[in-house]
Formats: C-alpha cells, sequence, structure tokens
C-alpha cells in the first residue's frame, strides 16, 4: 500500500496539473503553447506544489504530535493546536488587517504554540486512564477556543472568513499566494533530521534523560515543528482535518514506529492523499469545486473508523 | 564509582528517601532488597538523575549528577526502571540499537550494530529481533529492555527488578549474564531483587533498605542470616546452607 502510494504520487501530481477549468492538454505543453505553460506556472504548477507541501508536512508534524504525546490520537486538530492558530488569525486579522501574510503566520504560530504547551501541560495533570483521554482533552479543549473564534467572529462579522479558514481549499492558490508552505516544508526535514529524538521521546522522559537526551528540548523542538507547520498551513490553505491522524497510523501499523524510517512514507501518503482528495474534490462536481478540506474530513473519517475497528486494542500508547 | 551523599526525598510530609548514604566502588555486583515501598526505586532513579533529590547529592566517577551534562552520564550510567513500558511500535532490534544512541547519536558504526547483535545474542532474543514489542511476552520484553541497557555498554548499570516477569531459566540466565558483566567486563552492577536466594547466590554485596533507609549492608554471609532477613521483611526467614549457598526459607 505505501509502495503504492509512492508509485502514484507523481502519476497524481501530473494529473494534477491538467485537471481544472480552463483547459491544459499535455500536448500543448509539448508544443509550447505559452498559454498553457502559463496557467501551469501560476496556476495548476503551484496548487499542486501546495498540495504536496502542505500534505506532506501536515502528516508529518502529526506523527511528532504522537510522538510528544505519546498518543496515537494526537495530532494538530485534535490537541487543540489548530483552533489556536485560527483564533490567532482572526485576532491580528481583527487587530491588524493590513498586515502582512508572514505577520499573520507569525501571530498564528503563537497562538499555536501556546495553545499546544498548554494542551501538554493539562496531560500532565490529567490521570490517564485510557488513550482516548488524550484525544478527549485536546478536543475540549480546541472546542473552548473554538467557541471563542466563532464569538469573537460573531461580534466583528468576519464568521464566513474564519469558515473559510477552517476549510482547507486550494483552489485560490496561485504564484505568490502560497510559498509559505515551503517553510512548512522545510520543517519537514528538519523533523526529518531529528527523527531519532522524536522515536526516543515516545519512548518516554525516563528512557529519553537515560540515553542523555535532553527531554524538555525535545519538547520544545517538537512543539514548535509542529505549531509552526499548523499556522503556516492553515493560515495559507486552511485546515486539512485528519490527515495528521490517519496518514502516521496507517504508516505506524504497516512499518511500525521508527520516526527515522517512517517518516518519508509518512510524507509520501500524506503528500498522495491530500492530491488525491484535490483531483477528486475538483472532478466531482465538475466544473464546480469541493474544497479539499471536505472531502479529507470524509476520506479522513472512512479511513480513521477503519483504523478504530481494526486496531482491536493498545491503539493508544498511555504511559 | 557511584557515591550517594545524605540522599533525601520527600513526597509531601512523608519521607521516602532518609538521609542515605552508600558507596558503589567499581566492578561487582550489589543487590538491593527490601520491602515493597522502602525507596529502593526512589533511590535508583534519583542515583541516574531521573528524579531530583530533597537533599543530598550523588557522584557518578566523581561528577554529580545533577549538574553533569546528560549525555556525558548516559555513557557512563544506564538504568532500567521497574515500570519500563513502551507504546511505541518498535522492533527489538530497533529498540536495543538505541542502546547505542549516546555514543552515536544515531550515526550508526560497524561496531554499533555488533554491539547490538551480541546483546541479542546474550539475551536469547535473536528469535524475535525484527518482532514489534507489541508482539511479544511479557518476560521477551523485559529482556529486550535489559538488552538495551546493557548495548548502552556503560561502566555502570542499575537495573530495577529486571528479573519481572522472567521463567527460571531466564531468570538464572539473567544472573550469570550479570555475574559476566562484572566479572569478565569490569562493570559496576546495581539490581533490585526481591528475591533474596537469587541475591545470596549471586551478588557480592547486599543493601537492605526499610523505610528509606539503608537497614545492612554487607556481603551475602553477612546479610542472609535470620536475624537480619525477619527484622527487613518483619517475616520470619529460616537461613540453611545447601550446597555452599545461603537458602532463607520463608514459603510457608
Ligand atoms: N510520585 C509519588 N508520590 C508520592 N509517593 C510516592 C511517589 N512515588 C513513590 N512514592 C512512595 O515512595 C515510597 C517508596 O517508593 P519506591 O517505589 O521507591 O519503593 P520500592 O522500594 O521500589 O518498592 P517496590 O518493591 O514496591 O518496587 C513508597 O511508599 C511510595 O508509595
Ligand atoms: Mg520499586
Amino acid at each position: 500500500m505505501l509502495v503504492a502510494a509512492a508509485w502514484l504520487l507523481p502519476a497524481l501530481a501530473v494529473v494534477s496539473l491538467f485537471v481544472g477549468v480552463a483547459d491544459v492538454r499535455p500536448v500543448d505543453l509539448l508544443r509550447l503553447d505559452p498559454d498553457a505553460w502559463g496557467l501551469v506556472a501560476v496556476s495548476r504548477g503551484p496548487r499542486t506544489a501546495a498540495l504536496l507541501l502542505a500534505g506532506a508536512s501536515t502528516a508529518v508534524v502529526g506523527t511528532i504530535m504522537q510522538m510528544l504525546a505519546r498518543n496515537r490520537f494526537a495530532e494538530p486538530s485534535t490537541t487543540g493546536t489548530v483552533e489556536f492558530a485560527l483564533l490567532g488569525l482572526l485576532v491580528v486579522t481583527i487587530a491588524a488587517p493590513a498586515l502582512p501574510v508572514a505577520a499573520k503566520i507569525v501571530a498564528a504560530t503563537a497562538f499555536a504554540l501556546a495553545g499546544t504547551a498548554l494542551f501538554l501541560a493539562v496531560l500532565r495533570r490529567v490521570p490517564l486512564r485510557s488513550p482516548l483521554v488524550v484525544p478527549l482533552v485536546g478536543i475540549v479543549l480546541g472546542g473552548v477556543v473554538s467557541a471563542v473564534a466563532t464569538f469573537i467572529a460573531y461580534r466583528t462579522d468576519l464568521l464566513q472568513a474564519l469558515g473559510a479558514w477552517s476549510t482547507g481549499d486550494f483552489s485560490g492558490v496561485l504564484a505568490g499566494r502560497y510559498e509559505t508552505l515551503w517553510v512548512a516544508g522545510a520543517l519537514a526535514v528538519v523533523a526529518y533530521v531529528a527523527a531519532d529524538r522524536f522515536t526516543v521521546a515516545g519512548l518516554g522522559e525516563a528512557f529519553t534523560t537515560n540515553l542523555g537526551l535532553d527531554h524538555r528540548r525535545t519538547m520544545v523542538l517538537g512543539l514548535v515543528l509542529v505549531s509552526v507547520v499548523s499556522a503556516v498551513v492553515v493560515v495559507t490553505v486552511g485546515v486539512v482535518p485528519f490527515l495528521g491522524l490517519v496518514v502516521p497510523n496507517v504508516v505506524s501499523l504497516l512499518r511500525g514506529d521508527d520516526v527515522r524510517r517512517t517518516l518519508p512514507w509518512v510524507a509520501t501518503l500524506g503528500a498522495a492523499l491530500v492530491l488525491a482528495c484535490d483531483l477528486l474534490g475538483r472532478l466531482v462536481r465538475y466544473p464546480y469545486e469541493v474544497p479539499v478540506g471536505v472531502v479529507v474530513g470524509v476520506v479522513g473519517s472512512v479511513l480513521f473508523l477503519w483504523l478504530l475497528l481494526r486496531r482491536d486494542t493498545g491503539a493508544g500508547r498511555v504511559g | 564509582m557511584i557515591e550517594v551523599r545524605g540522599v533525601t526525598k520527600r513526597y509531601g510530609a512523608t519521607t521516602v528517601v532518609d538521609d542515605v548514604s552508600l558507596d558503589v566502588p567499581d566492578g561487582g555486583l550489589v543487590a538491593l532488597i527490601g520491602p515493597n515501598g522502602a525507596g529502593k526505586s526512589t533511590l535508583l532513579s534519583i542515583m541516574s538523575r531521573l528524579l531530583p533529590a530533597d537533599a543530598g547529592t550523588v557522584l557518578v566517577d566523581g561528577m554529580d549528577v545533577t549538574t553533569t551534562r546528560s549525555d556525558v552520564l548516559a555513557r557512563r550510567l544506564a538504568i532500567l526502571r521497574q515500570d519500563a513500558h513502551v507504546g511505541s511500535r518498535l522492533t527489538v532490534r530497533d529498540l536495543v540499537t538505541f542502546g547505542r544512541y549516546p555514543h552515536s547519536k544515531g550515526r550508526y558504526t560497524v561496531e554499533d550494530r555488533a554491539h547490538v547483535e551480541r546483546a541479542l545474542d546474550f539475551l536469547d532474543l535473536q528469535p524475535f529481533a525484527d518482532r514489534f514489542l507489541d508482539e511479544l511476552s511479557g518476560g521477551q520484553r523485559q529482556r529486550a529492555f535489559v538488552a538495551m541497557v546493557l548495548c548502552q555498554d556503560t561502566d555502570h548499570v542499575l537495573l530495577d527488578e529486571p528479573l519481572n516477569n522472567l521463567d527460571l531459566r531466564h531468570a538464572v540466565g539473567m544472573m550469570r549474564l550479570l555475574r559476566r558483566a562484572t566479572d569478565e567486563l569490569g562493570k559496576t552492577v546495581v539490581v533490585v531483587l526481591h528475591d533474596i536466594n537469587v541475591a545470596s547466590c549471586w551478588s557480592d554485596r547486599i543493601v537492605a533498605m526499610k523505610d528509606g533507609r539503608v537497614a545492612h549492608d554487607g556481603p551475602p554471609a553477612e546479610v542472609v542470616r535470620p536475624e537480619v532477613l525477619s527484622d527487613v521483611y518483619d517475616l520470619d526467614v529460616a537461613v540453611h546452607e545447601l550446597d555452599g549457598q545461603l537458602i532463607g526459607t520463608y514459603y510457608r
């Protein structure tokens, strides 16, 4: 399955260049048709790159979050991270609407960092009787933050904007409006470089210390990676739900949890899944588009249910 | 050499480790015994910097464990905790390989691989080497943890109840292995044991804790005595000499 996804990925990426309302055919590119090339350079190419970057990095930080929380159900959208990022984006939009995207990302990151740190701090105090307590804590936290954000958005007439940010959508991606995602991609590479640390962190604090690693520093590094990537993705293309949950779990099931070994697969499968869902969204109601957030939500929840039913026990790692 | 100087640990009003001082010279197998709650695990955790003490210091080869860089200590001292639990799906070989992390930081050399294979051999783990930890029995998993700690190849090894879950043969195998590590490789091993007869037959020295203090300390011949053991465990223990070994009986 993973190998299939790896083979499928380039094919999907190529198809993604040619699917959309405006017609581009491969022959047009071969004939060096300037209009066709223009469309690819300005819209289809960036869109495809954005999908690849967002998919891969979201799935990668899902894995990192699961290692940090030592729980299979932890991912940015079940730990409050995404909700905090959205709140940050909302607050900065109200306070300083004219700020450039980079500044908005910084604000969203700051909120996401604070939120994720809060989540991990709460986790340390809650007795973990079941692995499901971890995502429950995160979802409750996220719910509260979401409610606050909705209230603020309601009072400031920004409900529509909040709704748009909450649903990942790549149809507006154009050259010049997605490049921040390269930051997310670069951070996914950083995560790979530090992969062993995260595997060790997943073994728990005692193992980490015994092996001479600073547990706190690993947590902080992971927190920063998770928060920045989540914020970048949310600000640039909106929330892509479930990806960070489903992809790492599928890979873990097939290949285990040695992050050094699994991360490339996680990135590949994440990119392939988002790309496939986006293509589906473009084709389902052609010539209209269904946002990828919606498609991933549906596909992801089906996959997630399958995972839950398949893994009879031991789905979490409490400890 | 590990030097424990006046170490105290309190939880609220209860003192669980009470002004303990202990020298563990290089080489030798030290058994730490005592009833549940005596403070054995707490002491071991403090000695290995996993837990901060409220008072006192621990020196490993002269270095204070609370101020020395953790990665430096990780090449000198390894610990396996009593409640070792891993939820990650790692294979046995992956886990054992992480024992080399303090030496190679992830860039494993041929020498590291050799260490890993040796540890797998020693603990009888080759048949399961490529299985995930969650697909092992409790005793097999326990052996995998010990293999990881031994693979760390430190001069000092602290093991909290490593015989948990082991059958008779593997328990004896584990003690023989620890004996070899001290005799042939010159390691210092401190091991928490609940079976006083294992402590009696295999260790060079027995430290008995009770209520957070070291109650008795000496070679097996001095500690494995009815009055000493009865005091430590609040239980009548008779001691017999069998085949040249001191064996306590207390079963009924
Ligand atoms: N986090 C904690 N909070 C409060 N009390 C604790 C905590 N950890 C340990 N204790 C108490 O400290 C005492 C010593 O515990 P410790 O684990 O060191 O005992 P032990 O000698 O290893 O016992 P066992 O043989 O059962 O493993 C116990 O009475 C225990 O209840
Ligand atoms: Mg104990």
